[in-house]
């Protein structure tokens, strides 16, 4: 995606080549996914299911999990994070390199859900950024599904500044 | 078969327990704090009810003494369950500990102990277990605000606080 307005004007072929290059990166890059699956409480069933074998996400490449976070870029929280598993969470994603994309599974992980008090953590987002919600209490495997694949469309959408921050 | 056993407590203890009824299956006595320590000796070195379940407070915010705090046995001799109460004030919240009859005890106190502040005397371990160093009050507490957060990471930015 290029962004002529904020930057010096680059020639017409350096512009023509940088969008080729994003857009083959991208495409590279949404096809594989690695998932650390942070998985804290019952959204894990659903997790589970939508892994193996009936719904599958390995169809979008999105199936390998990687138990270290330096080896993924994809980070799943997967149920309800309190505030004392936050600064985990916070290590775990400080730890991940770049690219690196967050998906909040389930309404515990996106907003808090139905815990409003001394102990959870009303979101994720309060403390990483994250880049798609799903909700529901647990989502549906399809909303799930559904979930991966816009994320694979913003993936694809996106800058891949590879060499220095202009390309 | 736990009936035999609940009125040979209630026989042993007279009038050192306040009530004593069986509700529920459980025998429930209400006792003095200064007579916990004899009383659950007596439970469990005499009556066998060798396994410690729970301990827990309930707070009562109008009421003085403002706590209630709940233990309960289980007799896997007599297969009884026993429930023991006590009550104890805001402004000194002790009880004894009963680590020295049950090893399990510990773990449990130093839950009851962050949750609602009762402290136990005896226990040398009362750090929190379930919540963090550095949290402020007893969130089990009537008076602890519902949506009170102690959060341990600084929140960031919000998105959709638009500039």
């Amino acid at each position: 995606m290029s962004t002529p307005g904020n930057r010096a004007a680059p020639s017409g072929a350096f512009e023509y080549l940088t969008t080729k290059k994003d857009e083959f990166v991208g495409w590279a890059r949404k096809f594989s996914l690695f998932p650390y699956p942070f998985v804290t409480a019952c959204c894990a069933m659903e997790f589970m299911s939508v892994s193996s074998t009936l719904y599958d996400t390995d169809r979008f490449g999105a199936a390998l999990p990687r138990f270290t976070p330096r080896q993924s870029d994809l980070l799943m929280v997967v149920g309800t994070v309190t505030h004392k598993q936050a600064p985990i969470l916070k290590k775990v994603y400080e730890q991940m390199c770049e690219p690196k994309w967050v998906i909040a599974f389930g309404v515990c992980a996106t907003s808090g859900g139905f815990y409003q008090n001394y102990a959870a953590l009303p979101g994720i987002d309060k403390i990483i950024p994250v880049d798609l919600y799903i909700p529901g209490c647990p989502p549906r495997p399809e909303m799930v599904i559904d979930g991966i694949m816009k994320l694979q469309d913003k993936i694809a959408a996106e800058r891949h500044p590879i060499i220095n921050d202009r390309f | 078969m736990s009936e035999a056993v609940f009125e040979q407590v209630r026989e042993h203890l007279g009038p050192v327990a306040q009530a004593a009824a069986v509700a529920h299956g459980v025998l429930a006595l209400s006792i003095e704090p200064a007579q916990l320590l004899d009383v659950v000796r007596g439970l469990k070195d005499t009556f066998g009810f060798d396994m410690f379940t729970d301990v827990t407070a309930v707070d009562w915010p109008e009421r003085e003494p403002r706590f209630d705090v709940v233990w309960h046995f289980y007799s896997t001799r007599h297969f009884g369950r026993v429930r023991v109460k006590t009550r104890v004030p805001l402004a000194d919240p002790t009880v004894d500990s009963l680590v020295p009859f049950y090893g399990s005890a510990r773990f449990m106190e130093r839950e009851c102990h962050e949750m609602y502040g009762i402290r136990f005397r005896g226990n040398d371990d009362l750090r929190p277990i379930l919540l963090y160093e550095g949290f402020v009050g007893h969130p089990l507490r009537r008076d602890y605000p519902k949506q009170k957060e102690q959060p341990l990471v600084p929140y960031r930015p919000q998105p959709d606080a638009k500039p």
